[in-house]
């Protein structure tokens, strides 16, 4: 653990810690000179579209596929039969989440399909356009399966079971009994229950997934062109299902187009790609278009949660137990499984308080639905609202302000470390400051005081509270001790060329929220020069070092903390060679503004394009022990604790139309504590995204099946989505407690915004209706379910 | 081979002529044909705005419009309007408030606002997000694009650089 009490190393003249300083290196993205992927040409580069199964489930009694052979500029057309002979399939289960199980999934189905939208057959064509001429040609007759769609019934006898050999649908399930929950019942003086539902809802980034995979025979080399979060991820799995040295495959991400833990998974039609590219040894190109993205992008949040909270009347929260169902796919994700949102409701929900009497079940079952799996936020919007609506509930039984049971419920913030009834540590969160700072930024009091005014008028506003926590950082206990090569660590290598620029190398990658300039800014403060002389190289396994990527609020806590060692180091380094040049002893000297200085007076020494001179050119002028080192490589780990906490509280102001159902956000309000702050521009707009993201899914978002597994919407003007005109602004505070498990502090803060809405726009509406005894608790809240609740529909 | 159609356009001020096929939208042939990757394909449907243009003075999705409807129009995409300095106010607004974060609905983005502040440069908060309706973003929650536009319109308004 180190000190950073003092903060000297984040505290350094010129520093860009803590500065809103624009993003280098966008200027391109704003003048439509960016290279996404879907902008890469490569010779001879070929296309395929797929085939798709229209059915939820069923056997393949036959593919024919002569009449689209005969498409002009039809290269090839495969099956799952033929494309299994060159990649294995793949199991999505982690050993250390015990007794998961999972059947082995095809990159094209190869007998049976178990979802609508999984690929049957992919035709290779010249272009997009001829091979999707192809797809229409292409005639499979099928035997249809019963199609396993609800849930609930998923795991009743009777049920067909999806994969037979697997027994029963059953994927995952986990318990944690804590304390005395019946005690803690008893001894209340109301005992609250409620029923939550949660939509399934997805991504929808602006850039659909895409992939171009360039198999080279002579040198058996491949290079993936891949949107995506976590390219050596991606590199491993590509060359264990290939049968490749891992070393010979390449995986280069370019601009991504939003991400939001959409493209970290392992499609299979992407998996099809890379095989197709080797079979074929040419480039091939799949792009997604908003069809497929809607049936095969991985869904998530589709939770049923039965709740119960007992409370006195005091206002003390005694107890807590709930019983999580959700439905995922036919199969589990690869290799992040679709476990471990629901693992996340078990280990999260009601995180922010002091009770210990807590009882959480969560059921994982298999339904001929697309996959479900780790979508921002993970399991987070689930835990945060069914605790939060169920403590608001309470509030109401015993007549409490809502804000007030939080006061006397949240964890104090002079408690830490405290460990939380999951068994995880929070090393130092601040629950209490946040709620004050929160109280104080919306004017709570008035806007109480107004509603009651508005009320006599007919008019029904509402406010809704949600505190949370946020886990980030995951150390090598989230995945890696699973067996997955995931990486936790990232490492950052820095080079100073002879002109004194600094290129920085990060295995953290960049899909918009600001990595590579977070990462400039640590790397320009902790070697001492201006941020114009640093870039930044990232998305590309062959010249980043070996790391995870950006996921889980994970990169600036992990991947900046390589970069301020790298960084320091770097700086020692010109150091060395600077007072040999200087006949002065390095700690006297620092580096400042890009000239060596020294440290006491910030008298300019010497440049560093004249330290870089010498270093390249004349190296025979140094002394003949001193071999200079202006290339560094930092890694870092988080090892204090298996993962870090953040915590915040967000509140939503809203006012709904009782005759229309239609529900206004007026304002929203955020106070956040992810610890040391790089960039507050980069992090409000992480947290305003994330909100409105979760505003999605509490209002809007819904990928609606039918009995047969049939999604009914899937195209943009069907499926909504959060436009400017319906969204509040977004008004937002810090508080911070820095983590002392690394130098930098940074707690990471890319989902929090999405964990908190959901509860808070829900409380919001429900504080709203509260004088007219109508409640919802099914997401989104469409006009429709409001009008229900009122009774008038 | 299908059927081959000349089209003939003016694009960002440059006339050009290609023979394509009848199903080519506008937004396949300017990223395609003339490799302008600016513009953006998002929805093919009209709904997400990431392939606004400007064809004959009006902002349009350009993957609703077939290229072979386009012949004899002027076509001006985010390439152009960057070169010729007209949104350059904005881009700047957008880059210090980072109005923008993946940066694919960006152009179209751009297009939109720019038309916006063209015909309403003191537009309220309300008005920005309205006219921006058509305009797709995940990742910004809108609320620093609203920002930009906003700042950028009271420059103009103000004749302040
Ligand atoms: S691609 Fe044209 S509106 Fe979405
Ligand atoms: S910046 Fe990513 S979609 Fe708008």
């Amino acid at each position: 653990m180190s000190d950073n009490s003092t903060l000297s190393e984040l505290d350094r003249p010129n520093s860009y810690i803590g500065r809103s300083v624009p993003r280098p290196n966008i200027r391109r993205l704003l003048e439509g000179r960016g290279t996404y992927t879907d902008d890469i040409v490569l010779p001879r580069m070929a296309h395929v579209a797929f085939h798709r199964s229209p059915h939820a489930h069923a056997m393949i009694k036959s593919i024919n596929s002569e009449a689209a052979a005969q498409v002009p500029g039809v290269i090839r057309i495969v099956t799952g039969r033929e494309l299994a002979e060159v990649m294995t399939p793949w199991v999505g289960v982690l050993s250390h989440l015990a007794g998961m199980k999972s059947a082995p999934q095809h990159a094209i189905a190869v007998n049976q399909v178990c979802w609508q939208g999984e690929a049957v057959a992919a035709v290779v064509a010249e272009n997009r356009a001829v091979a999707e001429d192809g797809v229409e040609l292409i005639e499979v007759e099928y035997d249809e399966l019963p199609v396993v769609a609800d849930m609930e019934t998923a795991l009743d006898e009777g049920t067909h079971v999806i994969h037979p050999e697997l027994g029963d649908n059953l994927i995952f399930q986990r318990e944690l009994d804590v304390g005395d929950v019946d005690a803690a019942f008893a001894e209340a003086d109301e005992v609250v229950e409620e029923t939550y539902r949660f939509g399934r809802h997805t991504g929808v980034t602006t850039e659909p997934r895409i992939i171009i995979a360039d198999y080279e025979p002579a040198e058996d080399n491949l290079t993936v062109y891949l949107s995506s979060q976590a390219p050596h991820m991606m590199k491993n799995l590509y060359a264990k299902h290939l049968d490749m040295e891992e070393d010979k495959v390449r995986v280069i991400c370019k601009d991504v187009g939003g991400s939001f833990g959409i493209k970290v998974h392992t499609y299979a039609d992407e998996m099809a790609t890379v095989a197709l590219s080797k079979l074929l040894k040419r480039p091939v190109k799949f792009l997604a278009d908003r069809l497929e993205s809607f049936v095969t992008d991985i869904h998530a949040r589709d939770h049923r949660v039965k709740i119960r909270l007992g409370i006195k009347k005091d206002g003390t929260i005694t107890g807590m137990e709930f019983d999580d169902l959700t439905g995922v796919g036919p199969y589990s994700m690869y290799p992040r499984t679709s476990g471990i949102e629901a693992n996340q409701v078990v280990v999260l929900t009601g995180g922010p308080y002091t009770f210990k009497n807590y009882r959480a079940k969560a059921t994982v079952v298999a339904l001929n639905l697309n996959l479900m799996c780790q979508y921002r936020a993970v399991g987070h919007p689930i835990a945060c609202a069914i605790a939060e609506g169920i403590v608001d509930d309470a509030a109401r039984a015993i007549g409490m302000d809502p804000a007030e049971v939080r006061r006397k419920n949240l964890i104090p913030d002079d408690a830490y470390p405290y460990i939380a009834n999951s068994g995880l540590t929070y090393e130092k969160l601040s629950h209490h400051q946040c709620l004050d700072k929160l109280l104080e930024m919306m004017d709570y009091d008035g806007l109480r005081q107004e509603q009651a005014e508005l009320r006599e008028k007919g008019v029904y506003r509402g406010i809704g509270l949600a505190s949370m926590i946020e886990v980030t950082n995951p150390s090598p206990m989230f995945y890696g001790a699973g067996g997955a090569f995931i990486s936790a660590q990232d490492g950052v290598t820095v080079r100073m060329d002879h002109n004194g620029g600094v290129t920085a190398s990060t295995s953290i990658t960049e899909q918009g929220q600001g990595a590579d300039a977070i990462t400039a800014q640590i790397v320009a403060s902790s070697v001492g020069v201006d941020i114009e002389k640093v870039r930044v190289v990232s998305g590309d396994t062959e010249v980043t070092p070996y790391g995870g990527g950006t996921w889980a609020s994970r990169a600036t806590g992990i991947g900046g903390e390589a970069a301020l060692r790298a960084g320091k180091q770097l700086r020692q380094n010109i150091k060395v060679i600077a007072g040999a040049m200087l006949q002065a002893e390095p700690d006297t000297l620092d580096v400042q503004g890009g000239t060596v200085v020294d440290i006491d007076t910030g008298k300019e020494r010497l440049a560093l394009s004249e330290v870089g001179r010498v270093v390249y050119f004349r190296g025979d002028t140094l002394p003949k022990d001193l071999q200079p080192e202006l290339v560094v490589s930092r890694h870092y780990v988080p090892k204090e604790f298996p993962f870090t906490f953040t915590n915040g509280i967000q509140a939503f102001h809203v006012e709904v139309d009782t005759d229309t159902g239609f529900v206004k956000l007026l304002k929203c309000w955020v106070v956040e504590d992810c610890g040391t702050v790089i960039n507050p521009q980069l992090v409000d707009g992480q947290i305003r995204g994330g909100v409105i993201q979760g505003v999605g899914g509490a209002m809007l978002e819904h990928c609606i099946y039918d009995d047969n597994g049939q999604l009914q919407n899937a195209n943009m003007a069907d499926y909504m989505v959060p436009m400017a005109v319906e969204m509040p602004d977004i008004e937002i505070a810090h508080c911070s407690s820095p983590t002392k498990d690394s130098e930098l502090g940074a707690k990471g803060a890319g989902e929090a915004g999405t964990c908190g809405a959901p509860g808070a726009v829900m409380n919001a509406i429900n504080d709203a209706l509260s004088p007219l005894s109508a409640k919802v608790n099914n997401m989104p809240f469409t006009p429709e379910k409001v009008l229900k609740a009122l009774g008038k529909v | 081979m299908s059927t081959l159609y000349p089209v003939t356009v003016t694009v960002n001020g440059s006339p050009v002529t290609r023979h394509v096929e009848a199903r080519l939208s506008l937004s396949d042939f300017l990223r395609q044909e003339l490799e302008l990757t600016g513009t953006h394909v998002g929805c093919e449907q009209g709904v997400c705005g990431a392939c606004t243009v400007r064809l004959d003075g009006r902002i349009t999705r350009s993957c609703l419009v077939f290229a072979v409807q386009a012949d004899g129009g002027e076509i001006e995409t985010v390439e152009g309007l960057s070169d010729n300095g007209e949104i350059d106010d904005l881009q700047t607004a957008f880059h210090e408030r980072n109005a923008l974060q993946c940066g694919y609905c960006t152009p179209g983005m751009l297009i939109t606002a720019n038309e916006l502040l063209k015909k309403n440069p003191s537009a309220s908060r309300a008005e920005i997000r309205e006219e921006l309706s058509g305009n797709y973003c995940r990742c910004t929650g809108y609320h620093a694009i609203v920002d930009a536009v906003e700042t950028t319109g009271r420059q103009r308004q103000g004749g302040a650089k």
